[in-house]
């Protein structure tokens, strides 16, 4: 099992002190927040998208590009990348970018974006969001999977002979994780392809994330990719601790009542009953962390918000002390009890590799000299594509080519 | 003997309310009517006071406290609603407003809707036509013809009104009446859509592609 943190990248005044941040401060102090992680042991980073003020991450390969060149086993990935508003094909190249400089330590979040303006900004229609959501996946799928692709449909101008560079690091794509708080048709979507279902958790009572997490383990089984308990889930969570429970409820507090989505809101005592926010000790975030499994099962990443509302850098840095010096340790050990033998673990670039290729040496591509064409003469690669996950449900399906195209070519 | 649930919701303010009162009164009729057809009448009653709370945080937050989702479910999965509000300024209660705007969409679709409002002149009784109504409709419910409006003369005197409109019981019972008729004949609370059902077809995603 995975665990790490994910941010947002907001920018918010501290209201302790009534000072906020500089783009460039908080920008730094990402940067330490995230090696920081690694140092106490987590698995994980991801960082978010936003492409207005008061958010900086509006080039995410860019930072965890940089992130990567400063660690070195620390899992690099999004939370999330837009799909909407984002061209498919730029997120196929960025992607797999990120993929051969981190030496394989890159994954991404998918997820549609919850601020309006943003689709005219980027010349896309919100109300169209999910159907540009399922034709902009099933156009980036195809990119990492096939080495020339000829592809019409509505939301992008058509391709003919389209070879996206570089190919995937070892010819096997980043692995995909689907993000949502509570549209089903995300669940289905991630279930189709067999990718993983990130569960957001936070912000929200827990009935979602247990109704939208079966949902998805039902599908993945449904479209033939394992068992329901085989399905790829993660979840997000949001703690804040102290030694003890009374002083994390203090300090947290004033971070509370102001924070940007909840402040001014619900009071904290309402909100750590009814959605996964936990404040308190560290034994009280590992019992609430725990009791996750009862309603998803035994799943594969845990990502924590820990730096948002204008907690200041230090407080962020001790809240990763106290993971990874008392609670994943804990956790760890607690969630191997019990895990039924079938339950994968979260996908790697490694395994990912193995499943793909065996013992064999996986793909190393190699292109030809340039042709200027690669249509008529074959592959543009002097060596062979990777072999293709066999799809599972190839045909009638909301996803896929036959929902998006009305002739299938390829 | 059947049974049709009918869900009452009152946006008065003070305590007591006329607002609850003429709620009440519509809520009576209506179980009456209806007993003296053979049904009988499952009658739920939420002051929308109670849930001022929990519905500013749903605003605010996306999602519903347990409270007041339990009041959303119940309307959701109702044979009826009466539903009625004091006008402020021209129009319904902002709180009354707010309780409609964390309805989904889609959940009042189809639903017999008994509109009361409550009002210190008789000058206002439009406002049921012009602003609650048009709410209704947009939302696929089913107001009945006759939305009962009380000023605060109406709840003295002869009942005699001087314009030659009737007394507020008649017109209680008239709305009622009407309300009972659509009630009756509905089957609503047997087919409440779960939003997050696991055998939701998805086919619908892309243009009536792809059945399974």
């Amino acid at each position: 099992m995975q665990f790490g943190i994910f941010t947002v990248s907001d920018i918010t005044q501290d209201p302790t002190t009534g000072r906020t941040p500089t783009e460039a401060e908080r920008i730094q102090a990402t940067l330490t927040i995230a090696k920081h992680a690694e140092e106490v042991g987590l698995d994980v980073f991801a960082l978010g998208e936003h492409h207005n003020p008061p958010f900086w991450s509006s080039s995410p390969t860019t930072t965890l590009a940089y992130i990567a060149g400063q660690t070195s086993t620390l899992q690099l990935s999004t939370a999330t990348t837009l799909i909407t508003t984002n061209d498919p094909v730029k997120l196929a190249e960025d992607y797999a970018m990120l993929q051969h400089v981190s030496g394989g330590r890159a994954d991404l979040m998918l997820g549609r974006g919850n601020t309006g303006p943003v689709y005219p900004w980027f010349g896309k229609d919100i109300r169209q969001g999910l159907p540009i959501t399922l034709e902009s996946y099933e156009l980036l799928h195809r990119l990492w999977r096939e080495d020339v692709v000829d592809w019409e449909g509505k939301f992008r101008t058509p391709l003919q002979g389209f070879t996206s560079t570089p190919r995937p690091l070892d010819g096997v794509p980043p692995f995909v994780w689907h993000g949502s708080i509570r549209s089903p048709e995300i669940a289905e979507q991630a279930a189709f392809y067999g990718d993983g279902f990130f569960a957001n958790h936070i912000f929200w009572p827990a009935s979602h994330t247990q109704r939208m997490v079966a949902l998805y383990r039902q599908r993945y089984e449904h479209h033939g990719h394992g068992t329901a308990a085989q399905a790829i889930v993660g979840l997000g969570g949001q703690v804040f601790m102290r030694k003890n429970s009374q002083d994390a409820v203090r300090d947290f507090r004033p971070y509370f009542d102001n924070a940007p989505v909840y402040g001014h809101g619900p009071s904290l005592e309402e909100f750590t009953q009814q959605t996964p926010l936990t404040v308190g000790s560290p034994q009280e975030v590992i019992d609430r962390t725990l009791g996750f499994r009862d309603y998803v099962g035994d799943y594969q990443r845990q990502l924590w918000l820990l730096d948002h509302a204008g907690l200041p850098l230090k407080t962020v840095l001790e809240q990763l002390d106290l993971l990874g010096e008392e609670v994943v340790p804990v956790l760890r050990e607690e969630f191997a009890k019990n895990r039924p033998a079938e339950v994968p673990d979260a996908p790697t670039h490694a395994s990912l590799v193995r499943a793909t290729y065996g013992d064999e040496a996986p793909r190393q591509a190699t292109p030809n000299a340039n042709r200027g064409d690669n249509l008529t003469l074959g592959s543009p690669y002097q060596d062979t594509q990777a072999p293709a996950q066999a799809p599972s449900n190839p045909r009638g399906s909301a996803f896929g080519p036959a929902a998006t195209r009305k002739e299938v070519v390829r | 003997m059947s049974t049709k649930k009918i869900v009452v919701v009152s946006a008065g303010l003070s305590t007591p309310s006329s607002t609850r009162q003429l709620a009440d009164r519509l809520a009576a009729d209506s179980v009456e009517i209806l007993r003296e057809r053979g049904v009988e009448v499952e009658l739920q009653v939420f002051e929308l006071r109670d849930l001022a709370h929990d519905i500013t945080n749903h605003l605010l937050m996306g999602f519903a406290p347990p409270k007041l989702e339990a009041a959303l479910d119940a309307v959701a999965s109702a044979d009826g609603l009466i539903a009625v509000t004091p006008i402020f300024t021209t129009s319904y209660a902002g709180l009354f407003k707010s309780f409609i705007d964390v309805i989904d969409p889609q959940a009042l679709t189809d639903l017999p809707v008994l509109i009361g409002a409550t009002g210190g002149t008789p000058r206002h009784s439009l406002a049921i036509d012009y602003a609650i109504r048009p709410l209704f409709t947009y939302l696929h419910a089913i107001p009945v013809t006759t939305g009962v409006f009380a000023a605060t003369s109406d709840w003295g005197g002869t009942g005699e009104t001087g314009d030659g409109v009737r007394s507020l019981p008649d017109r209680v019972f008239r709305g009622a009446s009407e309300f009972a008729d659509l009630v009756e004949r509905t089957d609503r609370s047997q087919l409440v859509n779960d939003p997050f059902a696991l055998d939701r077809p998805m086919g619908h995603l892309v243009g009536g592609l792809a059945g399974e």
